[in-house]
């Protein structure tokens, strides 16, 4: 992992006034990790220090909260995060073989950002376009009914 | 604006109703004619998709492309585009519906909305190449009433999704939106509500199916200084979809019922648990709170009475068994979402210690109708013991994937095959799969049952909440066990032994199998140990995740056995029992799977037929996909 | 009240009661694991999680844990019937799948929650043994020995750690099968604000905490002829030994101890009774001093103080309460006091030089172990307590010297640091240490002897008590406290100005040092709390000197060499400073 990086001034006071934002209440601390993985894209521990001594919890408290749910996270994101969808709908029309040639193209695995931070690779749990399955999604833009020969096509395509 | 009282809201759904008459009237009666200025009709709708599904193909360009259109045409006096929730048929989406005739046109691409505007808003022809075609009788269908997909539907959840544009809560309030609360507040007490919800048999559509009715009484009955309303969004099932359909299709719905429940229970708090995954749910829901606070229909002093009642939102972060009410709750109190143990029930300690009632968003959003139609038209649809609608995400290896509503008691079969329009490819139908997760996979034998809570728990499998997926003959079920586990196991809390560990050895077991190195004391050992999980795991999540286990053993134990004993699987999906080689009749030399081969497995000069070593192959069907020439074999 | 049966038990029982507490009425134990409950105190763990308990409930689909199911009227429960058994086998054989069984070599055989139950239950083989286990490094910190491979994830620690101690240095951590108990960001207990209480050890069903064992050191030092090796025994220990031994807890066993330190070698054996005695002159006259200061009107003097003998409770403030350390008194605790003095007075007289003599110290505590390498005990790199051994290492000590505990004659403390007094015997209990300085304080400042000796107002085991004590008409408000949530909620309440104690007593283990993390496991039994706490009061009571100014020997230890407490030579050795440890 990237050696841990000391958080700018003016991120630190944006996290702070996102606690401030929820009252600084123990029982708002998923809203404000959403908040603050919005505005940093990821979560270091800095920032999960900050919003433990805000809220007045353990740091492991926070900690524990980060690890239990999937969508936060502690790594930074590529540019152009893309998530397989491993929905059932599109398992069964074959993402598992997208996710496989998305993993040998990028040279990365699942949670992993490439090194020039370019993408970042995901799973997601069905986006709701099951009439487009399988499914991929490169940032906001949706991809459907994909078969692995369109997958170094659509890479290609992302531009930065 | 100034807030509403219920003689406001009286009127403005008399307005709102005269507005809306376009399309009510188009939907109650079908005309061959089509519609057009150019041929004397007034006032045009269109109306286009604007759930995920169409979204994702790009329907919010469609809906540019349609005023652009109107607006350089100058007709825009004439003709409204209506962004709406999801129609249903998402296999055919992006859809654009023509009102007054009703005219529903199918994968529609952005480029084709000039076309629409001139031939038909103006010219009053239909764009025939937009229109579905029956697989059947290969005609075309123009309108959803004749289309089998919808035929068999009866949409009283859906009842607004596709049909009303959700960011516009007079819309919601002209189809009868917030008079069911409106009528509670002014001439029911509670108790009255809550005997019409018992009486109609309304029962949880998250999945357990326990009566709402009795779930509200319970609630009511506890006395505490707060009492909250939570609405249970977090639909986490992997090819589930149907309550963020509602949500952005019919948002006001959830909202109606969630202050109909609070005022039933004593409440005044409601909070809405979703996932973040759905911001467009989410951006719908957002704004439909603002409305109906705007119109006084949230907030303080409700229309006017006595009644306070406000919403709020909570997001989800990606755990599936934030599902179970318990773990939803503590997750909303920023904690893990960890279930505890039942009872305490949260109708007697809730949130934050408080008594609170949790209703899943279809649930929620059957309420306002039962109480305008009331109890006994709800009861007289469905089953004996299950009264209403479900509502299906239908996917999988089927022709017409989409989100279906459909009576109690109407069978897989007619799901499947008019609904569906039957398997993929013409392959054979193999399994379907309800539940998700916690439900298991029934077959041919079981296409019959007509479907309801108790029928599909008899058969091994379960509702849910309503996911339903297809496999075909291509599907192994083996590795379709192997799948939902790997699912449970991640998302497992980890909280309790059973479900912690079981069901990784449960998994370690199957992934033996789909090997080639399992035994038969294996199978054994996946039926007592799934067995024993289900006896003591401590949430729902743990207590039916082997279901897709013990389905699978129950009704494909040939093909398990198959795996074991012959090391073969039938259905070619388990790698490590596949052999990859290459026919030389059909290869003609071209090199592109050895072009593409990521493990230098394949050799050949070029227009030579090539071969694959296969100690070198790792079966990832790279060769296959590459060949021009169907000379890739699999055995 | 309500009938329910119980496999061929009728019984009748309060309403709300468990099925768990309801058995034991017909004496039917049913197994648990992750449960505790340790009556008296607020140390309580009830997850419902680890599934061993399960029993059938007649009309319930699936099985129920026996731990958290409240009776219902004509309920009726199997406790052992075939599918209660042979899924209780299987959550256990699922456990031993994901644990390493290396039982023979590790510091909890025998003492194994886990292995007393794969006894009981008669598993026979580990169907899973192939599958994946969660290997897990094992972290070494100067207190405890954090092995989590072996951890079961009761999760008793963590409720501990957080709900009875508000430290919560350990929390859980991931999901599903990797869920583990860990620190914040994975951090080593060290570079958390664990304040090494140890009462997860305590807890710990396995042996996946358990205390950092210093006898390989001892073994050393003993058998180094250069070396003089030096026992000093706290008070807790003489009334919890006995229980590693088959004793019945509270009996006390000093006689014995004595004796069997000094048949393992010690060259002496003396007694931290003494340096509570000191403690207490010096924690005594600090109180008299801020109070004459506070009722001459000086507006600095910071009220109330704190005792400072706690190890756990001085991480506590250092970690937590950084604005707030001018207000714990200064005195070094007993067992640091004694080192210091040991070092020096007692080393002078007998001509040791400083780098030959060895103090080790037997403490109920764990967070002894680290107080004693704090740098600022410690002259030119050599400390004046050089280690600290727990209860229960020395009991396993003792089993390994061969030595036959029970058959032991008594011994006495050597001299002239075995004298104490009956205030230092109840320093072990939580109230002990307030009765001990209220003792002292009253007759220094009234010049009276005390009417009643015994403050019953500051016994019993309750999380806060509070006591007025008239000092010649001024109304000395004190409050006694034990575990670290309720030090909390009074640092909390001093913070915001809301506290109007003049003394307030810490000790940061349920019950105080009773209830040390060093001591031989309760198991969630709350009576060998009170059993151990009953003891401490009758030492107390049979003592001829019951106050710590009495003791002829601390008096002679002022005369010849410390001259007057809280100045020159006693300030320099027997008081210290605090400094902020919070995590940044």
């Amino acid at each position: 992992m990237a050696k841990e990086m000391k958080l700018a001034c003016n991120v630190v006071e944006q996290v702070e006034a996102i606690c401030d934002k929820f009252g600084n209440k123990p029982g708002e601390l998923i809203n404000v990790l959403h908040e603050a993985q919005n505005l940093h894209g990821y979560l270091p521990e800095e920032m999960q220090r900050i919003i433990a001594r805000k809220l007045g919890i353990p740091a492991s408290r926070v900690y524990g909260v980060v690890t239990f749910y999937s969508f936060f996270t502690m790594t930074p994101k590529g540019r152009h995060p893309i998530s397989v969808c491993l929905g059932t709908a599109c398992y069964v029309r074959g993402s598992e073989k997208l996710l496989e040639e998305i993993k040998r193209t990028l040279n990365i695995e699942v949670g992993q950002t490439t090194p020039d931070g370019k993408f970042s690779l995901d799973c997601l749990r069905c986006v709701g376009a099951c009439g487009l399955a399988p499914v991929v999604t490169i940032g906001d833009r949706v991809y459907g009914r994909l078969q692995p020969k369109d997958i170094k096509t659509i890479l290609d395509e992302v531009e930065d | 604006m100034k807030t509403l009282n219920f003689e406001d809201l009286t009127q403005l759904r008399k307005k709102a109703h005269a507005e809306l008459n376009v399309r009510e009237l188009s939907y109650a009666a079908t005309s061959e004619e089509s519609c057009g200025l150019a041929v004397g009709t007034e006032h045009i709708q269109l109306l286009c998709c604007g759930g995920t599904g169409c979204k994702a193909s790009n329907s919010a360009k469609i809906v540019d492309n349609l005023k652009a259109a109107i607006e350089a045409e100058g007709i825009a006096d004439k003709v409204d585009v209506i962004v709406t929730g999801c129609f249903g048929f998402c296999e055919k989406g992006p859809i654009v519906k023509v009102m007054p005739d009703n005219t529903f046109y199918t994968q529609v691409k952005p480029e084709d909305a000039e076309e629409i505007v001139k031939e038909h808003v103006i010219g009053g022809r239909k764009v025939e190449r937009l229109l579905y075609v029956d697989p059947k009788t290969q005609h075309t269908v123009s309108d959803s009433k004749h289309m089998d997909f919808y035929r068999k539907q009866l949409r009283v959840a859906l009842r607004n999704c596709g049909f009303i544009d959700p960011e516009n809560i007079e819309e919601y309030i002209a189809r009868d939106g917030y008079a069911a609360l409106a009528n509670a507040l002014q001439n029911q007490t509670p108790e009255e509500v809550i005997e019409v919800i018992k009486q109609s048999g309304l029962r949880g559509r998250g999945g357990a199916g326990f009566p709402t009715g009795m779930k509200w009484g319970f609630a009511r009955n506890y006395q505490a200084e707060n009492k909250y309303v939570v609405c249970n969004a977090d639909e986490g099932d992997p090819g589930a979809f149907m309550d963020r359909s509602i949500m952005e299709g019919d948002p006001h719905s959830v909202l109606e019922a969630m202050a109909i429940c609070a005022y039933c229970i004593g409440a005044n708090k409601g909070l809405i648990y979703i996932r973040a995954e759905y911001p467009l749910a989410v951006h719908r829901l957002r704004i439909a709170i603002e409305q109906a606070r705007e119109y006084g229909l949230i907030g303080k002093c409700v229309l006017g009475s006595d009644f306070n009642f406000d919403v709020e939102i909570r997001y989800g972060a990606g755990a599936f068994v934030c599902g179970e009410e318990t773990a939803l709750i503590h997750s909303m109190e920023g904690k893990r979402g960890e279930p505890t143990l039942k009872p305490p029930f949260p109708a007697e300690s809730g949130y934050n210690g408080y008594p609170t009632n949790v209703n899943n968003v279809e649930t929620l959003a059957n309420v306002p109708i039962i109480l305008t139609k009331g109890a006994e038209w709800f009861a007289s649809i469905g089953t004996e013991k299950s009264k209403g609608t479900k509502v299906f995400a239908l996917a999988g290896k089927i022709n017409n994937v989409g989100l279906i509503e459909v009576p109690m008691g109407t069978t897989l079969r007619e799901i499947i095959y008019d609904i569906g329009g039957g398997v993929k490819n013409g392959k054979k139908f193999k399994a379907v799969q309800t539940g998700g997760p916690s439900g298991g996979c029934l077959t041919e034998k079981h296409l019959d049952i007509p479907i309801d809570y108790d029928s599909l728990t008899a058969a091994g499998s379960m509702m849910g909440s309503g996911g339903m997926i297809v496999m075909d003959e291509d599907d192994c079920m083996v590795s379709v066990a192997k799948f939902y586990l790997e699912f449970t196991v991640s998302e497992s809390c980890g909280k309790c032994t059973p479900c912690r560990i079981g069901n990784k050895r449960l998994l370690e077991i199957l992934t033996r199998i789909t090997e080639g190195k399992g035994t038969m004391e294996d199978l054994d050992t996946l039926k007592t140990l799934a067995a024993t999980i289900k006896d003591t795991a401590l949430c729902g999540l743990g207590q039916t995740s082997p279901n897709p286990v013990l389905s699978t053993i129950d009704n494909f134990y040939d093909e398990y056995v198959e795996h074991v004993k012959q090391h073969k699987c039938r259905s070619k999906q388990c790698k490590a029992l596949l052999t990859y080689s290459i026919n030389p009749e059909k290869c003609k030399g071209c090199g592109a799977c050895k072009r593409g081969c990521p493990a230098d497995a394949i050799l050949g000069d070029l227009r030579k037929p090539h071969v694959i070593n296969p100690f070198k192959c790792i079966r990832c069907g790279m060769c296959q996909s590459r060949c021009h020439f169907d000379a890739i074999v699999v055995i | 009240m309500i009938t329910i049966t119980i496999d061929r038990h009728e019984v009748v029982v309060p309403a709300n009661m468990t099925i768990l507490d309801a058995a034991k009425v017909v004496n039917v134990e049913i197994p648990t694991l992750c449960h505790i409950n340790l009556e008296g105190t607020c140390l309580k763990s009830n997850p419902a999680s680890c599934r061993l308990c399960v029993v059938e409930v007649e009309g319930n689909r699936n099985l129920v844990p026996a731990c958290a199911t409240k009776c219902r009227p004509g309920m009726v429960v199997h406790t052992s019937s075939p599918r209660v058994l042979r899924a209780r086998k299987t959550v256990a054989e699922l456990i031993l799948s994901d644990h390493p069984n290396d039982c023979l070599t590790c510091p909890k055989c025998s003492d194994c929650e886990l292995q007393r139950l794969v006894r009981r239950l008669n598993c026979r083989n580990i169907p899973f043994k192939d599958g994946e286990r969660m290997e897990r490094k094992k972290e070494i910190t100067p207190a405890i020995t954090r092995d989590m491979s072996k951890c079961i994830y009761c999760r008793r620690c963590e409720s501990v750690c957080n709900d009875v101690q508000s430290v919560g240095a350990l929390g859980a951590v991931g999901r599903g099968f990797g869920t583990i108990v860990g620190t914040a960001f994975g951090k080593t207990l060290g570079d958390t604000n664990c304040t090494y209480c140890g009462q997860c050890v305590a807890v710990c069903p396995v042996g996946a905490l358990t205390e950092r064992d210093y006898a390989e050191e001892l073994i050393a030092d003993i058998t180094n002829p250069d070396k003089v090796v030096i026992a000093q025994t706290a008070p807790a220990v003489r009334y919890a030994l006995g229980e590693e031994f088959g004793l019945k807890p509270g009996t006390s066993v000093t006689g014995k101890m004595v004796t069997a330190l000094k048949d393992m070698g010690f060259d002496y054996v003396f007694d931290t009774d003494f340096g509570a005695d000191m403690t207490i002159m010096e924690e005594g006259y600090e109180i008299l001093d801020r109070l004459k200061k506070f009722l001459a009107g000086d507006k600095t003097v910071k009220l109330p103080i704190m005792t400072s003998c706690c190890p756990a409770w001085v991480n506590f403030y250092e970690h937590e309460f950084p604005d707030l350390l001018d207000y714990p008194s200064s005195a070094k605790s007993p067992g640091q006091m004694f080192g210091a003095v040991a070092k020096t007075y007692w080393a002078d007289k007998m001509g040791i030089p400083r780098d030959k003599l060895v103090v080790v110290s037997i403490m109920p505590c764990l967070a002894k172990k680290y107080e004693c390498g704090r740098p600022e005990f410690k002259v030119d790199g050599n400390p004046d307590v050089d280690y600290s051994i727990s209860t229960r290492e020395l009991a396993a000590l003792i089993r390994r010297s061969n030595i036959s505990f029970d058959s032991l004659p008594d011994s006495d403390f050597d001299t002239p640091m075995g004298e104490s007094t009956g205030a230092a015997a109840i320093f072990g209990t939580t109230g002990g240490v307030m009765e001990a300085a209220l003792r002292t304080v009253y007759e220094v400042y009234t010049g009276k002897t005390l009417p009643h000796i015994d403050l019953d107002q500051v016994r019993g085991l309750d999380g806060v008590r509070e006591a007025t004590i008239d000092l010649d008409g001024f109304p000395l408000k004190v409050c006694v406290v034990h575990t670290l949530s309720n030090a909390r909620m009074i640092m909390n309440k001093l913070r915001a100005g809301e506290l109007d104690y003049h003394v307030v007593e810490v000790m940061a283990c349920p019950g105080g040092c009773i209830g040390g993390a060093g001591q031989p496991y309760h198991h969630g039994d709350g009576t060998v709390l009170r059993a151990r706490q009953r003891a401490a009061y009758a030492e107390d009571a049979g003592k001829q000197l019951r106050k710590s100014h009495e003791n002829p020997d601390i008096q002679r230890l002022y005369q010849e060499f410390l001259g007057e407490p809280l100045h020159g030579k006693a300030h320099e050795l027997l008081h210290t400073s605090y400094s902020d440890k919070s995590i940044k």
